[in-house]
Order: structure tokens, then sequence, then C-alpha cells
């Protein structure tokens, strides 16, 4: 008993521990702030190929300004912001998209 | 060796003729017919909006020629419209292995989707106005769509 005690209190469960408090510190702010829940496109979509030449779905990714929308926001997947990322530089090089725009 | 697949992109200068886009196209078929590949399709976009100016040119004509090949063929190809100067801008992608992983991934789940209904008892194949619609106005909330700040 002390032994399980000491696992939920202690370094065992650390991580864990330390998620649940900043989760529940966030709910209070979630009812002001409202986060979506982040989901990849291409997973969501069953996207497979992401193709240079398909402007339509690679535009949402290159802001304004023209550079690529870093995975913390756009909740892009890895692998799939991986191949979002050589296609938006291969329409860059055939001018579908811009490298910047002032 | 198995012929490998290329897309060549290559744009012209928005004043070009129909002609000279043909005539141009005859040169690529011949260099590639010369070096024993094929042109499996070409696609002419038309005149459309660059992102970016390319020597003072605003608008271009985008060609598109899928084209099987060697390695050879396709670095030849590159040097010679590196040469030509009626063409703004070329690009030349390998696109065979890429297709490969793309047609196996969608084959896996396809298959492993028909696997599943079979087990739960279900045709294989989706039926028209079965389920999706519930779950579907959940995860278009979900799905990203624009900028987030």
């Amino acid at each position: 008993m002390p032994f399980g005690q000491g696992r939920s209190g202690g370094g065992g469960g650390r991580g864990k521990s330390g998620d649940k408090k900043t989760g529940e510190k966030g709910q209070g702010q979630r009812r002001t702030l409202f986060r979506r829940r982040k989901v990849c496109k291409f997973c969501a979509d069953k996207i497979d190929d992401i193709n240079y030449k398909d402007v339509k779905l690679i535009g949402p990714f290159v802001p304004e300004r023209g550079k690529i929308l870093p995975r913390r926001i756009s909740g892009t997947c890895a692998m799939h912001q991986r191949k979002l990322q050589t296609a938006i530089k291969r329409a860059r090089q055939i001018a579908l998209i811009p490298y910047v725009t002032d | 060796m198995a012929d490998r697949q290329y897309e060549l992109v290559y744009i012209l200068p928005p004043e070009t003729t129909e002609q000279q886009v043909t005539d141009l196209h005859q040169q690529v078929e011949g260099v590639v017919s010369k070096m024993h590949g094929q042109i499996e399709k070409t696609e002419n976009w038309g005149r459309k909006k660059l992102a970016y100016e390319i020597g003072h040119n605003k608008e271009g004509v985008y060609v598109l020629d899928v084209i099987n090949g060697t390695g050879e063929l396709m670095k030849e190809l590159d040097r010679r419209l590196r040469v030509m100067d009626q063409v703004i801008r070329h690009m030349v992608v390998r696109v065979d292995e890429e297709k490969k992983v793309v047609d196996r991934t969608r084959t896996k789940r396809q298959s492993e989707s028909e696997r599943r209904r079979v087990k739960r008892g279900l045709p294989p194949t989706r039926q028209p106005g079965e389920g999706r619609s519930h779950d579907m106005d959940d995860t278009e909330d979900d799905r990203f769509d624009g900028v987030e700040v």
C-alpha cells in the first residue's frame, strides 16, 4: 500500500501528474479561450498523395507571408508535414507558390 | 533496368503562340525518342499567373510532360532546356517511387477496411446512405482549414 502511494505521488507518476495539473489548469482557461483539437488534415481526409501541382491543397499551409506553416499551428502529423514541405518547395520552384511576399 | 518515370514542367513566356508551344513540344519529343524514352502524357495548363516574376514575366504558359526514360535522358533534356531562352523555367521531378508508395498505402487501406467490414458481417464496400453523416460534422470542425493564431 505505501508502495502504491509513493508511486502515485513520487517519481514514477511524475510526468503523468504533471500533465494532469496543466490539464486542470488549462481547463479553466479553455472555456474563455477556446482551442479546437488539432488533427492532421491529410490523415483525417485520407489524402495519400501531397502533390506539388495541387495548389488548392497546399495553399492553406502557406500563409500571406509565404512561409511554410509550422506543425504546431496546423496540427499536421510529422510524416505529412515532411511531404508537404517537399511539395511546397517544388511548387515554389515553378512559381505556383511564392517564396516571399512583402 | 526498368525505366523510371519523371515529370517535366516547363514555363514559357505568356506571349508564346500555340505554334511555338507545339514546336517546343516536338523538340522535347525528339530528344525523348532519340534516347529511347517515351512520353506518357502531356498536359497543357495554359496561361497562369506566376507567384513571382521570372525575368519580368508576370504570367506564363505551363506545360507538363510525364516521361518514362532513363536518368541520362532527363539529364540531356534538362541541359537542353537550360540552354533554350524561350523556356523561362523548368523542373524535372522523379515520380515513380512516390507513386508506388502512394498506390501501396491506398490498396493497403482499402483491403484493410474490406477485411474489417467482412469481419463485421458487412459487404466489403460501403453502401450508399450508410453511416458517416454524424461523425462527418464532428471532424469538420477539427480539421485545419486556414491560419489559426
